[in-house]
């Protein structure tokens, strides 16, 4: 009886406890525990994957990185946890997570029934086939019948269903969840084509045995706007996540990169002085240290060289600037003003 | 002093009368439970309701837009969240009853076989037995998937060993026969048979008991069991049309599929838990003591008639409990299949559960539904138990 009564005192106080926790904002909740706790793919190269030291690298873990540089001033005080396809929306919404960088697109459902938000966009994505060259296949239209190996719990699981249904072609997928066991599946030929977004294709192509064997079908069957998530409640955080991911798109069109943001500090442009925190006020209203810009950019630096270093031209990925370009340069990379 | 009145037992205060303290420490460990779980509830769904998300089953009637890779019932992505989760339901049932039916057999034939006088034999089932019990399930789902689609060629170079039959890496293609109007009538006459064997089984030992004679029971229900519906496929002028399957576009047409999912599975599930029956098989026939056998010699019964007449039904008083735990393992384990790509129901709902944001009633659903399976497997083995056990006076 004792035992029991103690039993009921400690499991009432826990739910206490862990409702207290509940309602204390994201930002305090970081601070306390001292490192930010970002969802990503964990099996995606380019956008996040541990090398082989064991480092964690990727356009999602630095944006991640740069949400940490401005929280901490510190872009490496971030835990990242890998998360499937279908673990990431819940472990988002039961908290085990901050925020999740793990290349997830932007639908209205998953805003409003899932009670999430999309902050400002970190990479244009669109979905597309994968098949081997010997099949012959020139356009996705020629893919009746096929089998198609795709992941649970994505849009692209759902866009693929809606492409068929559209073109009036019966097809057959495999759906395993873990990202790695799936490219093995299709690289050993168990399904005639692989769909997932573009860049993750190119991702996966550049680990094959053989990365020439492989086409990209020149269809690309939606939109996909990748983008950080957090939680419905918390507006702050959201504030904080979206204008991280402005301010690498802004330093970028300021043409403020982690080499020259020093010299920068004394540039006469009022609107980089702003930026940067010389003149203060941007980063109080974020409940930021002023001098959160110069810490982002001066430790992971601006949107052109986050893609360069990780997903551009110069990577095994290859991909092209295209949609992810500046708006000048004729992208959708658009940041709102900072002031 | 000698004669404690009535009266003067009432008088003991009710927190020293053992039987009362009893009855409201129950009472006041159930109010705690209940007051526990409606904290829990009301909290969860109140932290849902502030984030803004959507509770209830409601999806389940809305379009699931997604497709399955097999099914047993018609299914498109047209169909509602509810029809998705019938089909998960029914390829999970169909992974774990034919693999329940293939353990039970494989397991009492490795059961058996590990207690062969024959050295070979008895020490090759106990080598399958270790070997198989120390590697965990899901590494076995791993190296069997990784066989049939690493090893098979590709559809167009499909392996033919015999005719109308297909192995790729696509699964296991056969020819089936086709439709035809006699199979129905095919059906009736082995039901058919099926009632006679029934009623000659009852009869041949109501005959042995009034004349001593045994009849040939086995030879004839075989008989009766293949002769009617052959009998009847010659009657329909025996229809020899097969559906063969025929490489067409990327895949084959016709025929019956048998997916490497389902079969890495299958063959993973059946060999991983009939390691575990053969020895609760072992068990229970050593559990029947030695001097039953020889017992059962010396009144004259034959080798082939001491097993299933004195040692197999005292085992099975043994065997039965523990097969039944094996049976809810391997139903239980088939929901590994979410890591081999085999659409069962823990896939399904887990992509529900992730196309819809429903993670509450998606994993209440697939307690219910494991708690539903487990359950009846549970109440029909234990139905068994009562009939094999013993019957004490």
């Amino acid at each position: 009886m004792k035992k029991f009564k103690f039993g009921a005192i400690l499991s009432v106080m826990l739910v206490f406890v862990v409702t207290g926790l509940v309602m204390a904002g994201t930002l305090e909740g970081v601070k306390a525990r001292g490192h930010l706790i970002a969802g990503v793919n964990g099996s995606v190269f380019g956008f996040s994957m541990p090398d082989d030291k064991g480092n964690w690298k990727g356009l999602d873990v630095d944006t991640a990185k740069a949400i940490a540089a401005a929280v901490f001033g510190n872009a490496n005080k971030v835990k990242f946890t890998a998360l499937t396809a279908v673990q990431r929306l819940p472990a988002l919404q039961s908290k085990e997570i901050d925020v999740l960088c793990r290349n997830t697109t932007q639908t209205l459902t998953r805003e409003t029934t899932n009670g999430l938000n999309f902050c400002q966009v970190n990479f244009y994505d669109g979905q597309g086939f994968l098949v081997p060259k010997k099949l012959g296949v020139k356009s996705a239209t020629e893919l009746g019948g096929a089998t198609v190996c795709v992941l649970p719990g994505t849009t692209t699981e759902l866009n693929v269903a809606d492409f068929f249904r559209k073109n009036k072609m019966k097809w057959k997928p495999v759906v395993i969840e873990q990202t790695a066991e799936l490219s093995k599946a299709f690289f050993a030929g168990r399904c005639d084509c692989l769909t997932s977004d573009a860049s993750q294709l190119a991702a996966h192509r550049s680990v094959a045995p053989n990365p020439d064997d492989y086409v990209l079908l020149p269809e690309i069957i939606s939109k996909e706007p990748l983008a950080p998530v957090v939680r419905h409640g918390d507006d702050q955080w959201y504030d904080i996540v979206d204008w991280t991911v402005m301010a690498l798109i802004q330093a970028e069109e300021f043409g403020i990169t982690s080499k020259n943001v020093d010299k920068m500090l004394k540039s006469q442009d009022p609107q980089i002085q702003r930026f940067l925190g010389v003149t203060p006020g941007m980063g109080k209203a974020l409940g930021l240290d002023d001098k959160w810009v110069y810490n982002i950019i001066k430790q992971v630096g601006n949107y052109g060289e986050i893609f360069e270093r990780n997903v551009g031209p110069n990577t095994p990925l290859k991909l092209e600037r295209g949609q992810n370009d500046l708006w000048i340069n004729g992208g959708l990379m658009y940041a709102a003003p900072f002031r | 002093m000698f004669a404690l009145s009535s009266a003067s037992i009432e008088k003991i205060p009710f927190w020293l009368d053992p039987k009362k303290r009893s009855i409201i420490a129950q009472v006041v460990v159930l109010i705690m439970f209940g007051l526990l779980a409606w904290y829990l509830v009301s909290t969860t769904l109140g932290n849902l309701g502030k984030q803004g998300i959507a509770t209830g089953f409601g999806f389940l009637d809305r379009e699931s837009a997604f497709e399955i890779g097999e099914s047993l019932i018609p299914y498109s992505a047209a169909d509602t969240y509810a029809r998705a989760l019938l089909v998960g339901v029914l390829n999970t049932l169909r992974v774990a009853l034919v693999g329940i039916v293939l353990t039970i057999i494989l397991g009492a034939f490795i059961g058996i076989a590990r207690l062969s006088g024959n050295w070979l034999v008895s020490k090759l089932a106990g080598i399958y037995i270790e070997v198989m019990q120390d590697i965990p399930v899901l590494l076995q789902l791993f190296f069997w998937y990784a066989i049939f689609y690493g090893m098979l060629p590709s559809p167009r170079q499909a392996l033919n060993p015999i005719k109308g039959l297909f192995l790729c890496n696509r699964g296991m293609i056969f020819a089936v026969p086709q439709l035809h109007p006699s199979h129905k009538y095919i059906f009736l006459a082995f039901i058919l048979g099926c009632v006679l064997v029934y009623f000659l089984r009852h009869w041949a030992i109501s005959h042995q008991a009034r004349t001593g004679k045994a009849l040939p029971v086995f030879k004839i229900s075989v008989i009766i069991l293949v002769g009617f519906p052959l009998l009847t496929w010659v009657a329909f002028g025996a229809p020899t049309h097969m559906d063969h399957p025929k490489l067409h576009g990327f895949n084959f047409k016709g025929g019956v599929t048998l997916s490497p999912e389902f079969m890495a599975l299958l063959l993973g599930l059946v060999l991983y838990t009939a390691a575990f029956v053969a020895e609760v098989v072992r068990a229970g026939i050593q559990s029947v003591g030695k001097g039953q056998r020889e017992a059962a010699m010396s009144i004259g019964l034959k080798p082939g008639q001491v097993l299933p007449l004195v040692i197999l039904p005292q085992a099975l008083r043994v065997i039965t409990p523990p097969l039944t735990s094996q049976m809810l393992n391997l139903t239980k384990n088939s929901s590994l299949a979410v890591a081999i790509g085999y659409p069962d129901f823990v896939s399904v709902a887990n992509t529900t559960i992730n196309q819809t944001g429903q993670s509450i009633e998606g994993v209440a659903l697939i307690m219910a539904v494991y708690l539903i399976f487990s359950l009846s497997t549970s109440a029909f083995m234990n139905w068994y138990n009562k009939r094999v056990a013993l019957v004490e006076r």
